[in-house]
């Protein structure tokens, strides 16, 4: 969705390629964030509030898929800094300003203290404990949202967050508040796009592949899964301050297993690694959400039950493993 | 010495894996580390790395104590490894992987944005040439045969500018011309290099080592040159398992 640059940091992409194959991802991506950025001109302001919520959900996924996919540390909790971020975001624009950087700064930040308070632990772990980990401290997180009314309102939310303001006037339109939504995610989109591909990102990837391998070339792999962590956690926050934005409303359902899990699947749908992958599942997972969640008598969600068991039966890569051939397997194990 | 390990001592409950070993290997060596099966020879290899944890016991990195180091401190000191089954990174192509391991130790800074550093694929493309995997760079690894994923690990671990390297039965799996071939570069490899090499094979063995250890029920059986490892009754009755060998063995 908010791709600029979607070739993918592809490792068997050859040495020299050939203009077309260089040149026809940056080709889409212009046209792709060209036609996002006219959207609300032809759009009714009815989709245009979905195509507000899909961006705010691709750069939350973007931001799982940097521990998913680029890092190889499955998060069932990545919720939790999602919607800590939205609290903190929505708190701050009742509060103390809505006017536009402060939210974002502050869910950004907020995102990043409740990765580098809980990544501490669950970077030591791997594998099943990692999942179960930042599974119960997914929970915790939502606990907490549910009781400490005097912060969040409890069961009710935290209602009454006012429209974001840029210099002083408030994103009241529809099509200005898409407009702010998206220029902020794309910079997200690009900042972790710029992580994933730099020698930093193939030191991660290094360590989905390989831990044991990497820390045995010395790379203190703890050190890497932390940062990213917190990282991810950040950009978690500034989409969960984007949603507070767009909702004007935060409940504890934006930081709930189920959130986390609607994530996870956008980046398998997409194909974990890619990051623009995860993008095309976000707007998979909030278009059947939205649109069939209500005509099916609620039963959204069946429907991406489904949409996920063919996706993993059909597509194991997701629909970025569309973009390259498979690659051969090893000819010896 | 390039290596010093003394008294190191591992247990798993009641196995005494690694028994009060002692092992010094002089700078420069060709070190062989051999033993049967169960001798404690890859515990023995974790506690060298770092890997494994001893007991008991110290093991000193040209002089240097490191036992409470970690494996990335030890590898930043001078030590590196190849690892018995070489899975190295399926993501990614062999110029990748060695670049990987170049980044690191080079010097330069692992930053988190796009940066384009030639010199790291120039070396890393030298080191595959040197270790003969000269025009595979661009394959990725899963498509490597398995001979050549074990070149690809001595490759990684010269990235890392070691003045001891560490090869874990790297001849494990190989075929015959696989197996020739990596004799030819152990030998091509740099002298002022310390190696210690455990493997099962024992024709690489002495074809390659200049100095041997037998290890037997985690502990040292012998310590000597090839000739006298080859010679020693003690040997042969650890590898064969009886005290009569006139009865197993003709000639």
């Amino acid at each position: 969705m908010t791709a600029v640059e979607t070739r993918t940091p592809a490792p068997d992409a050859p040495a020299e390629p050939s203009g077309l194959r260089r040149g026809l991802p940056r080709i889409i991506a212009v046209v792709v964030l060209v036609v996002l950025a006219a959207a609300p001109l032809f759009l009714a302001p009815f989709a245009t509030t979905t195509l507000t919520r899909i961006v705010v959900f691709a750069l939350f996924a973007v931001s799982l898929d940097l521990l998913v996919g680029v890092t190889g540390l499955p998060s069932l909790g990545h919720a939790a800094y999602f919607g800590a971020g939205a609290y903190a975001a929505g708190w701050v624009s009742i509060n103390v300003t809505a006017e536009a950087p402060v939210p974002l700064l502050v869910g950004a930040a907020t995102g990043a203290v409740a990765a580098a308070l809980t990544g501490w632990i669950t970077v030591r772990t791997g594998g099943v404990f990692f999942l179960m980990l930042t599974l119960a401290i997914g929970e915790t997180v939502q606990q907490l949202a549910n009781t400490w009314e005097d912060a969040t309102g409890g069961a009710n939310g935290l209602t009454g967050v006012p429209s974001v303001r840029i210099g002083g006037e408030p994103l009241v339109n529809a099509g200005l508040l898409y407009w702010y939504v998206l220029a902020v995610g794309v910079l997200g989109f690009v900042l972790v796009w710029l992580v994933a591909r730099s020698p930093w990102g193939a030191a991660l990837r290094g360590i989905r592949d390989n831990e044991p391998r990497m820390r045995a070339v010395g790379y203190p792999t703890a050190v890497y899964k932390y940062a990213v962590f917190v990282l991810a956690g950040s950009v978690a926050g500034v989409a969960g301050s984007l949603l507070a934005a767009q909702q004007r409303l935060v409940t504890p359902a934006d930081l709930s297993f189920l959130t986390s899990s609607f994530a996870l699947l956008a980046v398998v749908i997409g194909g974990a690694g890619s990051l623009w992958g995860a993008c095309l599942g976000a707007a998979v997972v909030v278009l059947v959400r939205e649109t069939l969640g209500a005509s099916l008598d609620g039963h959204g969600p069946l429907v991406l039950g489904l949409v996920f068991v063919l996706v993993v039966y059909l597509l194991p890569r997701g629909a970025a493993g569309l973009r390259r051939p498979r690659r051969e397997p090893g000819r010896s194990p | 010495m390039a290596l010093r390990c003394s008294g190191l001592r591992r247990s798993f409950g009641a196995l005494a894996a690694v028994d009060g070993v002692d092992l010094e290997v002089a700078p420069g060596a060709r070190h062989a580390l051999i033993g049967p099966n169960g001798a404690g020879k890859s515990t023995l290899f974790k506690l060298v790395t770092g890997t494994m944890r001893a007991d008991a016991g110290t093991v000193e990195l040209a002089g240097r104590d490191v036992t409470g180091q970690s494996e990335v401190a030890r590898c930043r000191l001078g030590m590196s490894q190849t690892m018995q089954h070489a899975s190295l990174f399926a993501s990614m192509t062999a110029t990748e992987t060695v670049a990987l391991a170049v980044q690191r130790h080079d010097g330069g800074r692992i930053v988190p944005w796009p940066r384009r550093r030639p010199a790291v694929r120039e070396r890393a493309e030298e080191l595959l040439a040197g270790v003969g995997l000269a025009g595979r760079g661009s394959t990725p690894v899963p498509a490597l045969s398995h001979g050549e994923r074990k070149q690809l690990e001595v490759a990684v671990a010269l990235a890392c500018r070691p003045s001891l390297l560490l090869l874990d039965e790297p001849a494990a799996g190989m075929s015959a011309a696989e197996r020739a071939r990596l004799v030819e570069v152990l030998a091509e490899l740099p002298a002022d290099i310390t190696l210690l090499i455990v493997e099962h094979d024992l024709d690489l063995v002495f074809s390659v080592a200049d100095a041997v250890t037998v290890l037997h029920l985690g502990e040292v059986l012998l310590s000597g040159t090839p000739d006298e490892v080859r010679a020693s009754e003690d040997v042969r009755e650890a590898y064969l398992g009886a005290k009569r060998r006139e009865e197993l063995f003709l000639g």
